[in-house]
């Protein structure tokens, strides 16, 4: 009877995302490009070949050292915003938070590629406000400077855009989190002669130690398989690539270049790293106490 | 309690907050603003002359009344195949004890750590091969992209919805055999209702991803315009120079309206329930 009520899910996970992942070991195991695809030649076990050539492709290198950096500047921001605003939201009275709330909230539920055209339209050469305003006050150079030309000024707007969608999850996580600490301990310490800075860093950071963990952890899984905002405004990766993150490239790889075996590898390189990243986040969750 | 600084505690945050909604703001601005105001060198936060060309550009020209159509219908498909299929296996994994069923459990959490981006090339082949037998859940047809991410969203929609289940008391399912009720209609007319809290939450995550998706649009649907989702016609809309800005933001506006509708609705249930899933 269980079995009734579970074949179809069964059937759906493991046709569209258990085979697949098997698929995608296989392909990246085989010199598969568009003559394979097409029939015209035959199929060649490289085995390890593509991970080969990844390995010893400077360009390879260079987009995994600019995912890690890439990635480290939008986790550091995310968690700088966000905790910043969940302290100063316990601060202030009612009115002024749900503001933030609901600007927050916007901010979150925006579509990537919307939230990504809005931003460059933003910082637009011509039409952007940000251009405009920094023309009128005397950066004269401002005017008709492209944002997404430049390899550090296209990967800084990219990486704000990215700020300003994730650090609302952060925030009001931290939120909840600084609100659910029982007011007696803070009390506590207070009568006892701590100081706010004493408070904030022996009390209260250690109790959300934990939530801290669980947010970092999940900005790192989010902002290192980062596609949709590089692609939509770098158009595709910056020119000649110089604005690559690994999905992008592995996208860029199989099918703009038909290298499907070696895209293939290139995902199987991104998960292995995600799954590293998702071991410690397991191990973090069993520490604090989240029953499975 | 006396709280010096607060006044500008309460300035800072309303301040923030006017940042962070800005580009939303510009965003429904440019929209409604007439062509002539969008590429003046002198653009100001109001306009006095709002127009809905921008709006009848972007779906009559452009053709975006049939992504939006297609973005809709994805979703939808998505959403209510996923409850039906998500509602009879969490009610399995909570009603039934069977051997395998820790080790489903855990394999249902285990394949929500998968990067599913990772997943687009051997992906792209299976639904080339679908696209063989059943044309409508191939490449280059909407149902692919229904397929992907009803896989995608089950696994979190079980874990939510177990909870509910599991809320529920047995003795009711007792109560309702004894008067006669038949297994079928215990789970339809009595269970579900019952857990529809939860299977608003999860279907509101369902949709907002599948709507929200570009990845695997810009894999699967590679010819054919009028298939195309939102996300994949606005990116096409934006190019390295000449940008119709009006129209590009008439339709992030379309694209971003019902996704914000949907996050105020459940936003309670959805900050608790990540901040359930999360908590220290």
């Amino acid at each position: 009877m269980a079995f009734a009520y579970l074949a179809p899910t069964l059937l759906v996970l493991a046709g569209l995302l258990g085979y697949p992942i098997y698929q995608l070991v296989l392909i990246s195991l085989y010199d598969y490009n568009q003559e394979q695809v097409s029939g015209n030649a035959p199929l060649n076990f490289l085995g390890l070949g593509n991970y080969q050539k990844l390995l010893s492709d400077k360009q390879f290198w260079t987009v995994l050292a600019q995912t890690v950096g890439f990635a480290a500047v939008c986790v550091a921001g995310t968690l700088l915003v966000g905790t910043a605003l969940a302290v100063l939201a316990t601060r202030v009275r009612a009115v002024p938070r749900t503001l933030l709330f609901l600007a927050a909230l916007g901010a979150w539920a925006t579509p990537a590629v919307a939230g990504s055209t809005i931003w460059l339209f933003l910082f637009d050469a011509n039409f952007g406000l940000v251009n405009e305003v920094l023309s009128g006050i005397g950066l004269h150079g401002m005017a008709g400077f492209s944002w997404t030309y430049g390899q550090w000024t296209a990967f800084g707007l990219v990486a704000a855009q990215v700020i300003w969608c994730s650090f609302p999850f952060v925030m009001v996580t931290l939120y909840a989190g600084i609100r659910a600490i029982p007011g007696e301990v803070v009390e506590a310490a207070a009568l006892d002669g701590a100081s706010t800075t004493r408070i904030a860093r022996s009390v209260i950071l250690p109790l959300l130690r934990p939530l801290l963990l669980v947010v970092t952890i999940q900005s790192i899984i989010w902002d290192f398989k980062i596609f949709t905002q590089i692609y939509v405004m770098t158009n595709g990766g910056g020119i000649a690539g110089r604005n690559l993150v690994l999905n992008v490239y592995a996208y860029q790889q199989a099918f703009a270049a038909s290298e499907y075996g070696l895209g293939a590898s290139i995902g199987v390189v991104t998960t292995v790293l995600l799954l590293a990243i998702t071991v410690v986040y397991l191990r973090v969750l069993k520490r604090s106490g989240e029953v499975l | 309690m006396k709280r010096p600084g607060r006044t500008i505690a309460e300035i800072v945050t309303v301040l923030v907050a006017a940042v962070v909604a800005f580009p939303l703001y510009w965003m429904v601005l440019a929209a409604v603003k007439p062509a002539d105001e969008i590429v003046s060198t002198n653009p100001r936060p109001w306009t006095l002359r709002p127009t809905a060309d921008n709006f009848v550009h972007a779906l009559t020209v452009q053709n975006f009344g049939r992504y939006l159509l297609n973005s809709v219908l994805v979703a939808v498909l998505v959403v209510v195949a996923g409850l039906l299929l998500a509602f009879l296996a969490a009610t399995a994994l909570t009603r039934f004890r069977f051997r395998s069923r820790t080790t489903l459990l855990v394999m249902l959490l285990v394949v929500q750590m998968v990067p599913v981006e990772a997943l687009t090339v051997p992906l792209f082949f299976l639904m080339k091969s679908v696209g063989d037998v059943a044309p409508a859940f191939g490449l280059n047809h909407l149902g692919s992209l229904v397929l992907v991410h009803l896989a995608f969203s089950l696994p979190f929609a079980i874990w939510m919805l177990r909870g509910f289940v599991a809320a529920v008391p047995v003795e009711l399912e007792e109560a309702a055999t004894l008067d006669g009720a038949s297994r079928f209609r215990f789970l339809w007319q009595v269970l579900f209702p019952l857990v529809a809290p939860g299977l608003v939450a999860t279907s509101v995550l369902s949709f907002i991803h599948a709507w929200n998706d570009f990845l695997f649009a810009k894999t699967f649907l590679i010819s054919g315009s009028d298939i195309q989702t939102l996300p994949l016609a606005l990116q096409a809309f934006v190019k390295p120079d000449q940008n119709d800005w009006g129209a590009i933001m008439a339709g992030s506006t379309l694209m971003t309206i019902p996704v914000l509708v949907f996050f105020v609705l459940v936003q309670r249930r959805l900050v608790s329930g990540l901040a359930g899933a999360v908590k220290g």
